[in-house]
């Protein structure tokens, strides 16, 4: 038997994770050949690159395929996940071309750094085993850390990669002790393997505790309660657009890992997990709605937003069943477009050359603005879950499993927190709508434009034909439970 | 046309409209000339068309009727449409008072005018969207919609606490509804779908029912609203701009008794027999509290505002007699204090565009200067104490007779009621336009121009007329109502009788 014939198709359900691969490599030649100039090259090359991506993703069949001796699995969660992915990695670099030409940062290292990144989480949606989830979660890491610091002569910037480094690092130290923990305790490191280990055993205090662990270093991933400290940081100190890509791409990475432990690994389990989860849920939406009424800096009351949004996703963990499930896919993909609508419209606050970043800045903005004031305002209407808007569909899901599962404080907790949110939001609207306006800002880039129409598309239009969003994460969600 | 029917088309025309508004230029006269006349089309081609699915109704029966149903979010949660006789009148009275609200609106509001009219229009679907809805996440969906077009009138064309007052707006009612949401989704796990009329035939649980009540009510208390959740209402009802107030008293404040009449009560017979108690009380507490507090405002829309909370006690009060002489004199106060109370914050408007004060103290002796304002006043003043032959009367009269039948203690309470709300109005009315003209600021005022006439005449032909003549209305409720009571009295009868036979032996 030939290479070929033995290889090729153990490769071929990875072929979007090898195109990346490939591809970035060759970005990296052609970028340190031609030196700076190369910018608008490779941005236009990994722009390309993941859109190629996406199609073969989508393109795949959306049946159970497990390769690479089972470590790597394509199914239908991990195929509506990656494309989310590479949706929020392409938006980040539609996002930040005009940002790093105007801050003269414009380097080809940053869409290269994003395609690496955005291989590792596609490996973090496929991984089938403890230690391929780990090495796409380090390689996602590690390019997240250098693009903190992108803004390298900002201190900011740099404080925030450090930051974001020593942080990241001590989480993946858990996660990993955690699983080495798992593996201890079930001899396997494979989800399959585990579940079955798990089916003649009785969960003892060590396999508890890694269980622990790794949710610990899951919980620092999402930036949910109480791992959530470095969030509101990088996300200020970091470049505008990187900041969108951290609030993007690696959440629906980190939710798809996150799924992947809780439902693929221990499903059998879930009385030891589902308290975890449970209370990390409740934490987060708290403090998500509590902490960002006092904030001044719109970046980090995206930042609070964003700890308090995954506190509703986790909400359908929580509940651990397919209505569940289908549930937190439904919630990332809205919220992916809530928050790189609202991000467009930050990027594009910018007068002289100057950016402005805090909330009394958006004032008037409907006067002089007022396209852009009507999609923030339905950006900040649907993060707030109220109907019509896209938000409300999400936290509906959400609530429904975790109704159906009987978690009815959680739910009640829930839904009272998104009301304390909703008073944040509607602050935002109302420095939009009933204040005095600021001088207009500088026209918008055409990138910013292209991402804003159609986050705000999706917001707007989603009650109008919910069916195939909803019908794509139904299936992500059955194939994980089409097993059992 | 597309598979879409009349109800769909109601849901469109406004819709249609405010896009159009919105492709208006900007600030210039003409433009502003434009979005007014394009508000008012559009609102009286939105009544014209309520009219003719008006006219393919059928009120002899009590089952919905040109239903449409569309795809939507499952299987089970489908976009349907609906009308039965409890919702058709209040679609008419949706469709009726927005022209007014448009014409009312003309001169008062010259700032983001555009804004202004896209954000009625949007409003008007919504509000037609909750009586039509029978989907359950379809009616919180339109619940909830309304708030967001209502919070950026209150918060742009309001008065001087108009921040304040939007945000109170949005958050109370936002908290009380939320808890609806939560009920929708466990009836919906419970019975396997959230259509409103497989849902009327559908037995909860009597523990469940007690829960799933309480949190429809906390949406629907707040909304009516009911003491003591009352609060946001005076203040919306204040800063709000005159079209705002008219739309919130008018229209906004029925859904509340719209939702009891068309969930709590069909859906959980045993739980509003048990809460009934409850709701009368605080009915009485409302009806005599803010009486009282409204004989002492200095303000004339929170006077109105108050009056509006001890009306809507009344209403509260006949839903929950559980008979027939009740519910149907709660549901013609509804459309009656709709028609009334709008005209009421109508006639402040009037005032308000000549001196810019809702003072109390501000007005006297308009009567010399504008006697039309006066007579019309009057007769809005005498359907909103309840005088016989104004169409306050005959809700008011049923309402307490139904009380008295389910219980006199509570009617003889609510009487004070009426007392007290002669008491008010007619203070109210005493201080405003009689006595003595004797402020300088008022010798110039002048009475109602041809517009306002074209407003204030309708409403006032409709105050008396639905007084001497109220059958049409109570007719098209009847059937709706009978088969209400039917089914309640059977859901009832048959709790009875599982309570009263023995235990199962285990």
């Amino acid at each position: 038997m030939t290479v070929a014939q033995s290889v090729l198709p153990a490769l071929w359900p990875a072929l979007p994770e090898l195109i990346l691969g490939v591809g970035v490599l060759v970005l990296v030649l052609y970028g340190s050949f031609r030196g700076e100039r190369s910018a608008e090259g490779v941005n236009v090359g990994a722009l390309l690159l993941l859109v190629l991506a996406l199609f073969v993703v989508m393109s795949q069949p959306g049946t159970k395929v497990t390769t690479l001796n089972g470590s790597f699995i394509v199914d239908g969660f991990s195929k509506v996940m990656k494309a989310l992915i590479l949706l929020g990695s392409a938006a980040s670099i539609l996002l930040s071309r005009d940002y790093f030409q105007r801050e003269r940062i414009d380097r080809f290292e940053f869409p290269i750094l994003i395609v690496l990144s955005t291989l590792g989480m596609m490996v973090m949606a496929s991984a089938n085993d403890l230690i391929s989830l780990y090495l796409g979660l380090e390689l996602q890491s590690l390019a997240a850390y250098v693009i903190a610091a992108f803004h390298r002569d900002n201190l900011k910037s740099t404080e925030a990669g450090l930051k974001y480094f020593v942080l990241g690092a001590l989480s993946s130290g858990m996660l990993l002790y955690g699983s080495s923990l798992v593996y201890g305790f079930t001899g396997t490191v494979s989800f399959p393997g585990i579940v079955a280990a798990l089916n003649d055993t009785t969960v003892g205090f060590g396999l508890v505790l890694g269980i622990v662990f790794v949710a610990a270093g899951v919980a620092f991933k999402l930036a949910a309660v109480p791992f959530h400290m470095w969030t509101p940081d990088v996300y200020e100190g970091s470049p505008t657009p990187v900041t969108a890509f951290f609030a993007s791409a690696p959440k629906m990475a980190a939710m798809a890992m996150t799924v992947r432990i809780f439902i693929g690994a221990f499903p059998d389990v879930t009385a030891v997990w589902q308290q975890i989860i449970v209370f990390v849920a409740i934490a987060s939406m708290a403090l998500g709605s509590f902490a960002a009424i006092g904030q001044r800096s719109i970046k980090r009351l995206m930042a609070y937003s964003s700890i308090g949004n995954v506190g509703y996703a986790l909400v359908g963990l929580a509940a651990s069943s397919q209505a569940g499930i289908s549930g937190v896919v439904i919630y990332m993909i809205i919220y992916l477009a809530m928050t790189l609508g609202a991000f467009a419209v930050i990027l594009s606050l910018r007068r002289g050359g100057q950016m402005f970043e805090t909330v009394d800045d958006l004032s008037g903005l409907s006067r002089t603005h007022p396209v852009l004031a009507f999609c923030l305002a339905a950006m900040m209407f649907s993060l707030a879950g109220i109907p019509p808007l896209a938000g409300f569909f999400a936290k509906f899901y959400v609530f429904a499993a975790a109704i159906e599962a009987n978690l009815v404080a959680l739910a009640i907790i829930g839904v009272v927190t998104s009301v304390v949110g909703a008073f944040y939001y509607l602050r935002l609207v109302k420095v939009m709508y009933f204040d005095e306006p600021l001088a207009p800002y500088d026209p918008m880039a055409p990138g910013l434009r292209i991402v804003l129409g159609l986050s705000s598309a999706v917001v707007i239009l989603f009650v109008l034909l919910p069916a195939p969003l909803v019908g794509a994460a139904g299936a992500a969600a059955k194939s994980l439970f089409a097993g059992s | 046309m597309f598979g879409l029917g009349i109800l769909s088309g109601l849901l469109i025309v406004p819709l249609c409209g405010a896009a159009f508004i919105l492709t208006l230029g900007d600030d210039t006269e003409a433009s502003k000339r434009n979005a007014r006349w394009a508000a008012l089309a559009t609102t009286l081609l939105t009544f014209l068309l309520s009219l003719v699915a008006w006219s393919r109704f059928d009120a002899t029966t009590s089952s919905f009727q040109l239903i449409e149903t569309h795809a939507w979010l499952t299987e089970s949660i489908r976009f349907k449409l609906g009308v039965d006789g409890f919702s058709m009148p209040l679609i008419l009275l949706t469709t009726f008072l927005m022209p007014f609200c448009i014409g009312a609106s003309w001169l008062s509001i010259d700032k983001r005018v555009k804004e202004y009219y896209v954000a009625f229009l949007v409003l008007e679907t919504t509000m037609i969207g909750v009586f039509q809805a029978l989907d359950l996440v379809l009616f919180y969906l339109f619940f909830e919609a309304g708030l967001i077009p209502m919070f950026l009138i209150i918060g742009i064309w309001g008065g001087k606490r108009r921040i304040y007052a939007s945000f109170k707006f949005f958050l109370y009612t936002l908290l009380g509804s939320v808890l609806m949401l939560l009920a929708i989704m466990a009836m919906y796990w419970h019975a396997g779908t959230t259509d409103i009329p497989t849902l009327l035939h559908t037995r909860f649980p009597t523990g469940m029912q007690t829960w799933l009540w309480l949190a429809f009510f906390a949406s629907f208390a707040v909304k009516m609203p009911m003491w003591p959740v009352h609060t946001w209402l005076p203040d919306a009802h204040v800063e709000a701009p005159t079209a705002g107030s008219v739309i919130l008293a008018g229209i906004l404040l029925k859904m509340g008794g719209y939702g009891f009449i068309r969930i709590s009560l069909p859906m959980f017979p045993d739980a509003s027999l048990a809460f009934a108690p409850m709701v009368f009380a605080l009915s009485v507490v409302a009806i005599i509290f803010t009486s009282l507090i409204a004989m002492m405002q200095t303000d004339i829309k929170k006077l109105i505002a108050y009056s509006s909370v001890a009306h809507m006690g009344f209403v509260t009060l006949g839903l929950f007699t559980l008979n027939e002489q009740g519910i149907q004199g709660a549901l013609f106060l509804m459309i009656s204090h709709g028609i009334v109370s709008g005209a009421l914050f109508l006639c402040v408007g009037v005032v308000y565009d000549r001196m810019h004060t809702r003072e109390i103290a501000a007005y006297g002796g308009l009567v010399k200067r504008m006697p039309l304002y006066a007579a019309a006043m009057m007769v809005f003043t005498m359907a909103n104490v309840g005088l016989p032959g104004t169409s306050g009367f005959v809700g008011e009269f049923l309402a307490m007779m139904g009380a008295f039948k389910a219980n006199p203690t509570v009617a003889f309470f609510s009487v004070f009621g009426i007392i007290l709300s002669a008491g008010y109005a007619l203070w109210l009315y005493a201080r405003v336009i009689y006595g003595k003209l004797e402020k300088p600021n008022l010798q110039g005022i002048f009475d109602l121009d041809l517009r306002e006439k074209i407003i204030i005449a309708p409403l006032v032909a409709l105050t008396i007329y639905y007084g001497v003549h109220p059958a049409p209305i109570l007719d098209t409720f009847a059937p709706s109502t009978e088969a209400l009571m039917q089914s309640m009295k059977t859901a009832l009868s048959n709790t009875q009788t599982a309570a009263a036979l023995p235990p199962v032996a285990r």
